[in-house]
């Protein structure tokens, strides 16, 4: 199969001083399930981020479908993000919005300007958005203001605006760092369904280790803007790990990935 | 004005919450900053003041006598409030008028601050576009709203069009700060999460950042019409505006007749007060939510 | 139960539709009675503002011979800004009488606390365009005027903000002081008066900065101040003087504005 997303000797640099990423290379195959792992401020949310180019790399290549999204200007850069559905730690919904107006969000990217600003949505658009709605178990919740919402259905109601996109890319910003244990395996059982089931490929950042271990095809370890492993979650060993986060931090993180993945 | 617009608007004026992390008794400093501050201004405002009554030009006039005659004055305004001039109905309408001013005032500031709110907004805007219209607000507002009626009235005659268009010169300056400060309280997730899934600016402003500030730009927007149902009044008064201010002033100006003064008093008083219930009324509907 | 579940969407859709076309509707509608009521003529309302700004720019500045009449403008400014402040202090100091006999925390005799704020509220419900017009009865096209009627204005609005600070601020530092078996009139002067004197200072600043604004109008209505000169200008068709008014107006509120802020910056900070 070939590579959906390729980083090539990427870098990114915030002023003069702060390196975020220091030459990271890697590709992602179509439909794989990979995590991203390592301590915080590692630089796994920069790294995410210039995917669809919410921040823009210093210097490389980002190849999506083999064309750089480096050099996109506006209009192409609109059409990959739409083709990229992004999920967050806290959500990011409009909470005095319904969940149906909020899902069907998504759909901005595909509508004329007027359109989208006054929120015309076509039947077929509806109707997607509650079938999504079904799968995800909200079916109950349609019509709700999101204020009314448990974290647990937040997220699902997230996943969902990505859906209707109907993206060939999930971004997951550490989309469980903010959910109790049994909210988050929902979220993540979903997110691994929709990567086997719809041949999505989906990018997580983490935080919990053993989450990883459990979800993931691959397991890539940030540690200082450096990739510092990039393998099966087979692979990895205790080592590896203390190579990822260093020796201190090892123990309470496997021990919080333990309680978190439930 | 109403007691709760007032409060609201001293709030949002200065910013200013009470400290309620030392709640004991403050401790006297030898010196310090803040404690020299205070007294510098006391200080200063005293000195101010004694000038000031040093310097008036009183030509005469008896002060206490004045007060007491102030106070039988409105003895018979508000006990012996009665019409002369016109009728009960015909003050009605002249409310109403004063009414219209407001409201066209309010919705015209109301629609022009909104887009210049959004260009003013840090999150949404360039610094510099931010720079210029906050500029442009503190001039707004420093010039007082009877001149820039009575300057709009040299173009297009003394009358409803100057009054309106320059109580809405004032509107859009309060409500271009107390909008954009609105919009700057937007979750700044949410506009990225949206920006990432490929929706435009527009789109982002409409369907995410306008609703999710609505109810504070309603309770903003209807706070600015208690203001400027006062505001017209006095325009009616002092720039030919029509509407009842101008009925007060010609009660006073002309007919020095204090009895229909006191009624007039009695009119806007009664509708400042249904006004302030309904906005209050219309506010906590959007509280809650529609 | 898919096709109840689109009936149910339909219904959503079609309310929240409704909802906004009857509130477009109805503000429209109202918008329309209100310019058929005042006369406003939308037309004439939109041509009027490229025309005022030409005219703005092409008669509306200071010239040299306006410059002449400089001297007589700063003078009536200093009596106009001086009668604010001094309106201003003066009021707040009976304010800040009528907020301690008010107050809920310090007050001493609930009928005294009843009728201070009772009389506050009627203060600060009339407004100084009805404070002008009372006024000039009793004391002529005067500089008094312009002052008592900032005075009373000043006098409900501060009282209303005072009782608000010194009962958020001042209760418990009170409490404490009372405590230790101190006198009523030496706790208010030791602790309640300290405890809240930057906000009170706060709104004494605020107040000033209105009444200036305020003091145009007033002017204007009474005849008296830099309001006055302004209309008399104004009547005159001499716009360059008129101006050079505006213009000393707009430096005096920005300065003071830029002054009060700068005082509770370090206040607070």
């Amino acid at each position: 199969m070939t590579a959906l997303l390729e980083f090539k000797h990427v870098s990114k640099q915030y002023g003069s001083e702060t390196r975020a990423l220091t030459d990271v290379s890697f590709s992602v195959r179509s439909g794989e399930f990979v995590s991203i792992i390592g301590p915080s401020g590692a630089g796994k949310s920069t790294l995410l981020r210039c995917i669809n180019r919410m921040i823009d790399a210093s210097s490389g290549e980002i190849c999506i479908e083999g064309k750089n999204v480096l050099e996109f200007r506006k209009k192409e850069l609109k059409r990959m993000r739409t083709s990229i559905g992004m999920i967050f730690q806290h959500y990011n919904l409009v909470d005095r919005l319904s969940v149906m107006e909020n899902v069907l969000h998504g759909r901005l990217g595909y509508k004329s300007t007027l359109a989208g600003m006054l929120g015309l949505y076509r039947e077929e658009e509806k109707q997607q958005a509650y079938q999504i709605l079904g799968i995800l178990g909200l079916e109950e919740q349609v019509y709700k203001r999101c204020d009314q919402l448990s974290g647990g259905q937040k997220q699902r109601v997230g996943i969902a605006r990505a859906l209707i996109q109907g993206p060939k890319m999930l971004l997951c910003d550490e989309p469980i760092a903010s959910l109790d244990p049994n909210a988050s395996k929902v979220i993540m059982d979903h997110l691994r369904h929709i990567s086997t089931n719809l041949g999505i490929t989906v990018i997580v950042n983490l935080h919990q280790v053993e989450t990883a271990l459990k979800y993931s095809d691959r397991i890539i370890g940030v540690n200082q803007g450096k990739i510092v492993y990039n393998g099966t979650p087979g692979q990895m060993t205790s080592e590896e790990l203390q190579r990822i986060y260093g020796s201190e931090r090892r123990d309470t993180r496997a021990d919080q990935g333990e309680t978190q993945a439930g | 004005m109403s007691t709760e617009a007032v409060d609201k608007m001293i709030a949002a004026e200065l910013h200013l919450r009470p400290d309620r992390r030392l709640p004991g008794i403050p401790l006297k400093k030898p010196f310090s900053k803040t404690a020299l501050t205070i007294r510098l201004t006391l200080i200063g405002l005293s000195l101010l003041t004694v000038l000031a009554f040093v310097s008036f030009d009183y030509k005469g006039i008896q002060v206490f006598q004045g007060i007491y005659a102030t106070l039988l004055n409105l003895k018979t305004m508000f006990l012996q409030p009665r019409l002369h001039h016109f009728t009960f109905d015909a003050a009605l309408f002249e409310v109403l008028i004063t009414l219209g001013l407001a409201f066209l005032a309010t919705l015209f500031g109301a629609v022009i601050a909104l887009f210049l709110g959004l260009f003013s907004a840090r999150n949404l805007s360039s610094p510099i576009a931010s720079a210029v219209i906050k500029g442009l607000v503190a001039f707004i507002r420093a010039v007082p709203t009877v001149m820039w009626v009575l300057i709009f009235a040299v173009a297009a005659g003394l009358g409803s069009v100057a009054a309106v268009i320059g109580m809405t010169f004032h509107s859009v300056g309060y409500l271009i700060k107390a909008y954009s400060e609105a919009f700057e309280e937007m979750d700044k997730g949410t506009i990225e999460a949206l920006k990432s899934s490929g929706a435009n600016w527009w789109q982002i402003v409409f369907q995410a950042v306008i609703p999710s500030s609505l109810s504070y730009l309603m309770s903003w927007t209807l706070l600015r019409f208690e203001i400027n149902f006062s505001v017209a009044v006095a325009m009616g008064a002092a720039a030919g505006a029509g509407g009842i201010g101008y009925d007060m002033f010609m009660a006073s100006g002309f007919y020095f007749d204090l009895q229909e003064i006191g009624a007039i008093t009695y009119f806007i008083l009664g509708f400042a007060i249904l006004l302030e219930i309904a906005a209050n009324r219309a506010k906590r509907k959007l509280m809650q939510g529609k | 139960m898919l096709i109840k579940a689109r009936r149910k969407q339909v219904d959503y859709f079609t309310a929240k539709r409704r909802h906004a076309y009857l509130f477009w509707g109805l503000l429209l509608l109202v918008t329309y009675a209100a310019a058929v009521l005042t006369q406003y003529d939308f037309v004439q309302g939109l041509s009027s503002i490229p025309g005022a700004l030409v005219w703005g720019v092409t008669h509306f500045y200071p010239n040299a011979e306006s410059l002449a009449k400089f001297p007589d403008v700063l003078r009536t400014l200093v009596e106009t800004l001086l009668m604010s402040i001094a309106a201003t202090t003066v009021a707040s100091v009976f304010a800040l009488v009528f907020a301690l006999l008010g107050s809920q925390t310090i007050g001493v005799h609930a009928g005294i606390k009843l009728a201070s704020r009772s009389i506050a509220t009627v203060f600060r419900n009339i407004d100084v365009t009805a404070w002008s017009m009372i006024l000039l009865f009793s004391f002529g096209q005067n500089v008094m005027t312009g002052y008592f009627a900032l005075f009373f204005g000043s006098f409900g609005f501060l009282t209303r903000a005072f009782l608000e600070s010194i009962d958020e601020t001042g209760s418990h530092s009170a409490e404490a002081l009372r405590a230790t078996g101190a006198g009523y009139i030496s706790v208010i002067c030791q602790s309640v008066i300290p405890a809240a004197l930057p906000q009170l200072i706060s709104w004494i600043l605020f107040m000033i900065e209105t009444n200036i604004r305020n003091a145009t109008l007033i002017g204007i209505l009474t005849g008296t101040g830099v309001g006055f000169l302004f209309n008399l200008y104004y009547k005159n068709l001499d716009y360059n003087a008129a101006s050079l008014i505006v213009f000393v107006i707009v430096i005096s509120i920005l300065v003071i504005e830029f002054t009060s802020n700068y005082i509770r910056k370090v206040m607070i900070g």
